[in-house]
């Protein structure tokens, strides 16, 4: 019989390994960033999985609710997964993912109340939410009250309209904005892994731009 | 003249409140950029429109 022995890299083996694909300072400024993600369903979990195989240092992972079979035609988890919250969920996944990496979770819904206390750690904060009022409503409170931070959002990702209707504007100086803009779920009917992780992986890119300072888009 | 999502429209002097009061918008699912600065929703009334203001109103639709 073979005995399975499990080995992980080092962790200097895991940061010299990114500073050869990144470049060393490149990746000194991506460990030392934390990165909130509000919601973590098709959005949330594909942006989470990419910042975190790119090296970012900390992810701040929200979301009040749990893995249902639904979400796993799009979603970063597992079936064995189903019932448990997507932040514990998600932490064991990103854990073996990257396993030097710090993660923050809060299994709570963010509010205009308590996002300033969550969201306080963040360089970065993308809205990954599914509801189009609670997008509007982190994106109020980041802009009026935090504004320091930068925002990347989401708005338009349903159905199986052409994946190039994707892409990224900046609309204010700290404020990005992904997606095609109008394809609700509500009259698409559908959300497709595809074009969500299209969307999702728009918004881990300007999340490293913003962070190797590539501010323009 | 307003330039109103990319296009020029004569809104000038009207309030924000009123000029998205003349839309189908909803106020719940939108934010509001001006000549590059988020018009928080409380001062939506006192916000008046100028010539050559630049406004953006982003509409969220659902899916995530």
């Amino acid at each position: 019989m073979w005995e399975v022995v499990e080995l992980i890299p080092t962790k200097e083996e895991w940061n010299k390994a990114l500073s050869e694909r990144h470049g060393e300072q490149l990746q000194k400024v991506f460990s030392a960033a934390a990165v909130a993600i509000c919601g973590l369903g098709g959005l949330g979990s594909n942006i989470a999985t990419s910042l975190a195989r790119a090296g970012v240092g900390k992810l701040i992972l929200i979301d009040f609710d749990r893995v249902d079979i639904t979400n796993l035609h799009r979603q970063q988890y597992k079936a064995e997964q189903m019932g448990m919250h997507k932040t514990d969920a998600l932490r064991d996944n990103l854990s073996e993912i990257a396993p030097y990496i710090d993660l923050e979770i809060h299994t709570v819904r963010v509010t205009e109340e308590n996002g300033a206390h969550l969201l306080q750690g963040a360089d970065i904060i993308c809205e990954a939410f599914d509801d189009a009022e609670s997008k509007a409503m982190l994106t109020g409170l980041v802009l009026e009250k935090m504004p320091d931070k930068f925002l990347v959002a989401a708005s338009g990702m349903a159905g199986f309209g052409s994946a190039n209707t994707i892409r990224t504007r900046r609309i204010a100086k700290r404020f990005y904005l992904c997606g095609d803009g109008v394809s609700d779920v509500q009259s698409e009917g559908s959300l497709v892994s595809s074009r969500v992780m299209l969307c999702a992986a728009h918004q881990a890119h300007t999340v490293l731009r913003i962070l190797a300072g590539k501010f323009e888009i | 003249m307003v330039k109103i999502n990319g296009e020029e429209l004569n809104a000038a002097g009207k309030t924000l409140a009123e000029y998205l009061a003349s839309t189908s918008y909803d106020p719940k699912r939108i934010a509001v950029e001006r000549n590059g600065d988020i018009v928080p929703k409380t001062q939506y009334g006192e916000t008046v429109l100028k010539d050559g203001d630049s406004i953006e109103v982003v509409s969220f639709v659902g899916g995530g």
